[in-house]
């Protein structure tokens, strides 16, 4: 067994020096009765035979990112340039743990800081985490630290959020005493309706936040402002959610229009999807409200001599302190992709960000024009969108097309009811875009 | 002493880098008409740009190349980190999940395009199943502390549809913090139980505390073996007691490795189990995550398995929404599939002989390791120990002025990374800092011996010039760091001076 290299000879002195006869006598001590009377049935491979093996599996799919895709909601794929996995294969970032010792982690806890600035920088908030597991258990526990925060137990969930978002953040609740989550219909444009919040708000005196998401699930830009300040009015918080944070290249980051905690997914600006996990989940707060926030922290301190160097920190929220009464239970975080996801940001950089979230935005945006022109397809929602939007198809039935241009090999969207969600980023040229207007006129009755 | 020297560069944070307008992005060229987004959004349009670095390809790359430098990794030497199972991270397993066939599968493609996906998820169940003797094993949660609120949850889900409200669980006191955070999470109150002189949790307890709570146990959550590296020999007893009180039995799998092919868990009273992939199934630790708590469950539990399951008809895969029982999903699309990938990778090379094989190593190294050291450093608990090994400064701090973070920092002068330190906590190792080892099945005998011999000359040291490893560690890059500084003003991003 190449990854156990004991010998013979070797098990041989080792028991000798701890003073036992055999290797079964170390387990001599667990009660017959535990242990087990079946050895176990699973068969080994060598290397050869296991490439062959999990290649055939492998084959049995037919990868989204080899095919024409324009599949989103919820995990939008860009280009990741080739310099990062580079990284991600050197072993001094995926063969270490946790920065416990920080003389001998210091980088990974710098690449940590350093994503905690560009997430803060992105969502235009002070402070961020080193990353929570992904975006959608992120805003529950941003639901969650909303309740901490104000004292208040109901989360008001807006109807742009991602369905699996709510039905995360229904199940985190759900183990909570005093428990409740509004959520409503879409508006015509796609949006929140103010109105509505306004009620809500009204008809209830017990909302800790209101979470809204932008780009929302439709692809409509959500303009936050008016909602934190009617939350704000009633002492609740808002709490933003992206799973595209590529659109604060061009629209206002959350931070500056009111939120109080904004959350995302950061996958598709990290790695490849891998059937959507694992991803990031990014987390960014008010200054204020750091003492509140769950996961880890890393912050800038000295060594003896002086020297700058950074450690894990204001760990008295965490678990391995606080045990039950800690601000969340979370332990392992998702840092070899927070690192990817840094990575990739600096290599965009300040205009490259900007510039690539243009591209996205006019290929987005040729893309609903040519649809519209198309007897029988329009545009669901009237708000502005990003690069993901939802069309109504004629035939009215978009799983349907889904499945049959699948089976044409190209994935023309995700079918929401009546919606077909179609994601168009730097990924597609000009001629992809053609491909699947020509793919849809064919493929509707 | 270590002799290895090389080139450290200093490297200031990426945004001391760099000149205004530089680049490191390879974008398209645009083939259809811009959209001004100014005008496009208006008011909801970004004017201040996010303050990201401008620098090239080859600065980024050397940054971070430079920063990875700094770290200790597994692929460098030894890594006993304790309840973390740093073992070696099969390069095979990181090709395979590199396959376009698993890496570039979107979660939103329709099922008939997706089936290779499903079936490694669908067989890594299977030999999951296997190795803990479950009914089901269920994939999503994200890491272990997220299994273990998934399995907390599927209890509460439990006794409310027997009608039952029971409000505490019991948590021995050298638990994992996330245990009792978790039971917090789903509303638990969590009622400590003193570890007993040997080291185990005993039956009478437990008996007691399910005495003292009548019809109030929801559960009892149990690390076995123990974060103090002994098996729980009263834990089929206990089992029996808790479910007579009502409750049920979560074990925590942190340390499975120490019983594959020897143990399974469901056999011996345990009703559910969350188990770390990047612990005893080789999935990297990458520098803090991700990882993958899966959990397993036997027929009690089955009906609350969180949603989507993988299920297989014929031959075809296919995921599963109707469980109406299911305390509903923790994350969104399927879990870190990346590690399911790897996971079943490493499990199918090494098969069920090479498993145990590895658990029978484990087992062994830690051992070797107790039995090299217990003159020099106390050992926490006399009982024997399984795949790891807890000693104390008990007799270092009798005897000298160090203590157990001061061997940890001096350890990396002798080129090691530190076990895990004050945990078990003090309450649990009689007052005194421990030193929790965890040497894993992928070392050799040579370097645990070096690794000992490390151990002995510290504490040598120790008694002829303490101050000099209170001041350690000396060959780092940075010497020790000043974390209540960190914590009294805190600075969590950069900032331009």
């Amino acid at each position: 067994m190449r990854y156990i290299p004991h010998t013979q000879q070797d098990v041989a002195a080792m028991l000798s020096a701890i003073g036992k006869p055999d290797v079964a006598s170390l387990f001599s001590h667990i009660p017959e009765t535990l242990r087990t009377k079946r050895p176990l049935d699973i068969a080994a491979l060598d290397e050869a035979a296991l490439l062959r093996h999990v290649s055939e599996i492998a084959g049995h799919s037919r990868p989204a990112m080899e095919s024409l895709s324009f599949l989103g909601a919820g995990l939008t794929p860009h280009h990741i340039a080739t310099a990062v996995d580079a990284q991600l294969a050197r072993a001094e970032w995926y063969t270490s743990y946790t920065p416990y010792q920080p003389e001998i982690s210091q980088g990974t806890l710098q690449a940590i800081f350093e994503f905690q600035t560009i997430v803060a920088e992105l969502f235009g908030l002070d402070v961020a985490n080193a990353s929570m597991y992904d975006g959608a258990s992120a805003a529950a526990e941003a639901v969650l630290m909303a309740r901490r925060v104000t004292g208040k137990h109901r989360a008001l969930l807006t109807p742009g959020l991602h369905p699996q978002y709510v039905e995360t953040i229904e199940t985190y609740l759900s183990g909570q005493r005093d428990h409740a989550a509004e959520e409503k219909k879409i508006e015509a444009s796609g949006r929140v309706s103010l109105e509505q919040v306004k009620k809500d708000l009204d008809a209830h005196d017990d909302v800790a936040c209101v979470v809204v998401q932008t780009p929302n699930y439709v692809g409509v830009v959500e303009d936050l402002a008016p909602i934190a300040k009617l939350a704000h009015q009633h002492g609740a918080l808002l709490v933003a959610v992206t799973t595209e944070p590529l659109a604060f290249g061009v629209i206002v980051p959350p931070g500056s229009v009111g939120a109080d905690i904004c959350v995302g997914e950061g996958i598709g600006l990290a790695t490849p999807p891998s059937l959507g996990g694992p991803g990031v989940g990014l987390f960014a707060a008010k200054q204020d409200l750091v003492r509140q926030m769950p996961g880890r922290l890393v912050g800038e301190t000295v060594d003896k001599h002086g020297r700058r160097g950074y450690v894990l920190t204001l760990a008295t929220r965490e678990q391995h302190i606080r045990r039950d009464k800690a601000t969340s239970n979370i332990c392992t975080n998702q840092g070899l992709i927070a690192l990817a996801f840094t990575i990739h940001m600096c290599l965009l950089g300040k205009r490259g960000l900007q510039e690539l979230a243009r591209i996205n935005l006019a290929k987005s945006e040729y893309a609903k024009a040519q649809l519209e022109r198309l007897r029988g397809f329009s545009l669901a929602y009237s708000g502005p969108t990003f690069n993901e939007f939802a069309l109504r198809i004629r035939g009215g039935k978009p799983a349907l097309v889904v499945e049959k241009l699948a089976a044409r090999g190209i994935f023309v969207g995700v079918a929401d009811g009546e919606n077909l969600l179609i994601a168009v980023t730097e990924r597609h040229t000009k001629a992809d875009i053609d491909r699947l207007l020509e793919e849809l006129d064919g493929a509707c009755p | 002493m270590i002799e290895t020297r090389q080139l450290i560069h200093p490297e200031r944070p990426i945004f001391e880098h760099g000149a205004e307008g530089r680049s490191g992005a390879s974008l398209p060229e645009l083939d259809v008409p811009a959209i001004d987004a100014q005008k496009h959004f208006g008011k909801l349009a970004r004017v201040t740009l996010a303050a990201l670095p401008e620098v090239s390809e080859v600065e980024v790359t050397r940054h971070f190349t430079r920063l990875s430098r700094w770290n200790y990794a597994i692929d460098l030497g030894l890594y006993p980190l304790g309840s973390c199972t740093m073992k070696y991270n099969p390069k095979v397993n990181e090709r395979v999940a590199r396959m376009p066939g698993f890496a570039g599968v979107h979660p939103q493609q329709p099922e008939s395009t997706l089936q290779g996906a499903l079936e490694i998820m669908w067989r890594l169940e299977r030999v999951l199943c296997e190795l803990g003797g479950f009914r089901r094993v269920a994939l999503q949660p994200a890491a272990g502390a997220q299994g273990e609120l998934c399995g907390v949850m599927m209890i509460a889900a439990h006794h409310q549809s027997q009608g039952r409200a029971p409000s505490k669980v019991l948590i021995p006191d050298s638990a994992h913090g996330t245990n009792p955070a978790s039971c917090t999470l789903s509303s638990y109150t969590t009622v400590p139980l003193k570890t007993g002189e040997t080291g185990i949790v005993s039956v009478d307890t437990v008996a007691q505390a399910c005495a003292e709570n009548p019809g109030d146990i929801a559960a009892i959550m149990m690390t076995n073996p123990s974060t103090l590296g002994l098996f729980e020999t009263d834990l089929g007893k206990i089992a029996e007691v808790v479910h007579a009180a009502g409750g049920l039995v979560y074990m925590d799998g942190a340390n499975f490795n120490a019983l594959l092919g020897k143990v399974r868990p469901a056999e011996t009273g345990v009703d559910v189990m969350h188990i770390n992939l990047h612990k005893t199934f080789t999935t990297p630790h990458g520098g803090g995550g991700p990882g993958a708590g899966v959990v397993g469950v036997g027929a009690t539990l089955e009906p609350y398995l969180p949603t989507p399951t993988v299920e297989k008809e014929g031959d075809r895969y296919f995921l599963d929404y109707r469980r109406a029982k299911s305390i509903g999903r923790l994350r969104s699309f399927f879990g870190n599939f990346g590690m399911f990938v790897r996971a079943y990778t490493y499990m199918r090379e090494l098969g069920g002989p090479g498993l145990t094989l590895a658990t029978e190593m484990a087992v062994l190294n830690a051992n070797y390791i107790r039995a090299r050291l217990k003159d020099v450093y106390s050992l926490a608990y006399e009982a024997p120990s399984m795949h790891e090994v807890v000693f104390t400064d008990r007799k270092l701090k009798r005897e000298t002025s160090v203590q157990t973070l001061d061997v940890a920092k001096r350890l990396m002068d002798y080129g090691y990374h530190p076990p895990t330190i004050y945990f078990p906590l003090p309450a649990v190792t009689g007052g005194a800092g421990a030193l929790m080892i965890e040497p894993t099945e992928t070392e050799t005998k040579e370097t645990l011996d070096d690794f000992c011999d490390a151990l002995r000359a510290i504490a040598d040291e120790a008694k002829r010039d303490a101050e000099m490893v209170k001041q350690a560690p000396h060959q780092t890059a940075l010497g020790r760091l000043d974390e209540t500084r960190a914590a009294r003003q805190p600075i969590l991003r950069w900032r331009a001076k």
